[in-house]
């Protein structure tokens, strides 16, 4: 017994280091340090509350808290309706099936930076390719960087673009969707809209909850798109986000305790979510029972 | 009852077809505008084929002298992301195929307990974590230096664990006892048995990693100062942001050669990416 535990430490020993310096350290102290003033250059400063009071005041932080809610409540269901559509066009058994899956799945290999800069490329307002096919449509093109309004959607509409990691997982769930259950539905008649509402959807529910909460915990880190898109998240802060404001606090101001006081924010925003996710499922998700 | 069957796979088909054409027209336009001559990019309509295919603007990105930035050194910058990456991969893939053997192959007090606060942990967001680590590693005299990039990797990762554990949980119990009878120590096993039986899945951690540290932004952009060191990431950002003036043939040559190795390495090795990805979402 005690050989097996010694064993079973000594291979998990990378992870129980990593663990205690990677993140509960980290986790530790930045609430720490929340509470505390504190800049690179001098050692943190307990001030108690202060970073959070401040916080319920900053009109800068709220901005960045509306601005990253609304790109969530944007970009997860959107993605979520994208992606499940897109896995349930390539389980049709087309061919070239492969063929398509690697068309939608390749966007989502594009770098962070890479599809910052192509997009700016795309959206440029006066040679940008969208708005001469728009304008090739007779519709007058909305400034999608430079109008406050639209630049938010602009960054969720790119995102919609990289949502083929969640549409492999989505396949893969609809794969394992048992045969017999869609020919059960057929000799009942059930048209295609019933099949999807009453077989597909509760079958892949676990799936799509497992993608909705992944999905809310990266969309609410959002930073590196909007920070090339869009400098000092440009026009008039409409794409400036929590994690955008945590950098400049921490790495422009040096204001790391502020800076940990917005993580916790985060933090406990994304707890909050996810705890939400999970509550509405109880009623929607269906899980196997063998 | 046939025709209906035949218009439905049509609407199918029309649908994958224009949904797929929206999807690479992205990269399609990119690679356009990265073969014109600079006039040619800002014609009205546009224009998809050069009039005269301009190869030389590769060479010319990577060679790219601004006035603001000065040389642009593309060449060091694909350098430095080659080294982060393969430390970065050989960290992760050894490490976590050894906590993950450890989680699915061998029993110890707490085990699960200690897996269930693993998976727990993949909750946690990178920002929470960013002071604090900054500090430690400030602490160190790693900042910038690649160190803060790739040591961490060799401290393994909850996601990985958790891809891993479940591949070594499918090899039969059977062949680790048999080896044991036959006197093999633990660490033989995994090093003889096991780790060549995960290929596949070893392979799948690695792929993943490679991707997430080539296309990493925010790590660099914190621990990077000095402009001989930067990633491609980081780097293009600086082609991009610091100042307007790029020419955006040249700055989409400079971002396809960014993007082409991930590219790469996703034809060379899709159906263990996809199958990956797949599984990632299945538990």
């Amino acid at each position: 017994m005690k050989r097996d535990l010694r064993v079973g430490l000594l291979f998990a020993l990378p992870w129980i280091l990593g663990f205690c310096i990677f993140l509960a350290y980290p986790v530790i102290a930045s609430l720490y340090y929340s509470f505390t003033s504190y800049s690179v250059l001098r050692p943190p400063k307990p001030i108690g509350l202060a970073n959070y009071q401040e916080l319920a005041g900053d009109s800068v932080f709220h901005q960045a808290l509306g601005n990253t809610l609304l790109y969530v409540a944007g970009a997860v269901p959107l993605a979520t309706i994208v992606a499940i559509a897109l896995a349930m066009l390539l389980n049709t058994k087309v061919r070239g099936m492969s063929y398509y899956r690697t068309i939608f799945f390749l966007p989502s290999l594009v770098p962070m930076v890479a599809l910052g800069t192509l997009f700016l490329w795309i959206f440029n307002g006066d040679y940008g390719l969208l708005n001469e096919a728009l304008r090739t449509g007779h519709i007058e093109p909305p400034n999608w960087l430079g109008d406050p309004s639209w630049s938010k959607w602009t960054l969720i509409l790119i995102s919609m673009w990289g949502c083929g990691q969640a549409m492999v997982i989505y396949l893969a769930g609809l794969q394992n969707v048992p045969v017999s259950l869609y020919e059960a539905a057929d000799l009942d008649g059930a048209k295609l809209w019933a099949k999807t509402r009453n077989v597909t959807l509760p079958m892949i529910s676990p799936v799509i909850l497992f993608n909705v909460i992944m999905g809310i915990i990266g969309a609410l880190q959002v930073f590196a798109v909007p920070y090339v898109m869009f400098p000092g998240g440009a026009p008039a802060r409409s794409t400036y986000f929590i994690a955008s404001y945590l950098y400049d606090n921490a790495f422009q101001y040096q204001r790391m305790g502020y800076a940990s006081a917005l993580g916790w924010v985060m933090f406990v925003i994304t707890l909050a979510l996810t705890i939400l996710a999970l509550k509405v499922s109880e009623r929607y998700v269906h899980y196997e029972t063998d | 009852m046939k025709s209906s069957k035949f218009a439905s796979t049509a609407f199918t088909h029309v649908a994958l077809v224009l949904l797929s054409i929206l999807f690479v027209l992205p990269l399609l336009w990119m690679l356009s505008t990265s073969l014109k001559p600079i006039t040619e990019t800002l014609s009205n309509p546009p224009r998809w084929i050069p009039s005269k295919v301009l190869w030389s603007n590769y060479p010319d990105a990577i060679k790219y002298n601004s006035d603001q930035l000065g040389y642009i050194p593309f060449l060091v910058y694909l350098r430095n992301t080659v080294i982060v990456t393969i430390l970065t991969v050989t960290g992760a893939v050894i490490s976590n195929a050894l906590v993950a053997y450890s989680f699915a192959r061998l029993k110890w007090k707490g085990r699960d307990a200690f897996f269930a606060l693993t998976l727990a942990t993949m909750m946690i967001p990178f920002p929470v974590l960013m002071v604090p680590t900054f500090s430690l590693f400030r602490w160190l005299g790693w900042v910038g230096t690649f160190k803060p990039l790739w040591v961490p990797a060799f401290f393994a990762s909850a996601f990985s664990i958790f891809l891993l554990r479940q591949f070594f949980k499918t090899i039969p119990m059977e062949l680790s006892e048999a080896a044991k009878l036959d006197g093999c120590s633990e660490f033989r096993i995994f090093t003889d048995i096991i780790a060549p039986l995960a290929k596949p899945a070893l392979m799948v951690v690695a792929l993943f990693t490679f991707m997430g540290s080539w296309n990493d932004f925010l790590g660099p952009l914190i621990y990077l100062v000095d402009q001989k060191t930067f990633t491609l990431s980081l780097g293009l950002s600086a082609y991009q942001t610091q100042h307007g003036g790029t020419p955006w043939n040249l700055l989409m040559a400079a971002t396809l050669l960014v993007i082409l190795p991930v590219i790469i390495v996703f034809f060379f090795a899709q159906k263990v990416f996809i199958q990956g990805i797949a599984t990632s979402g299945l538990k």
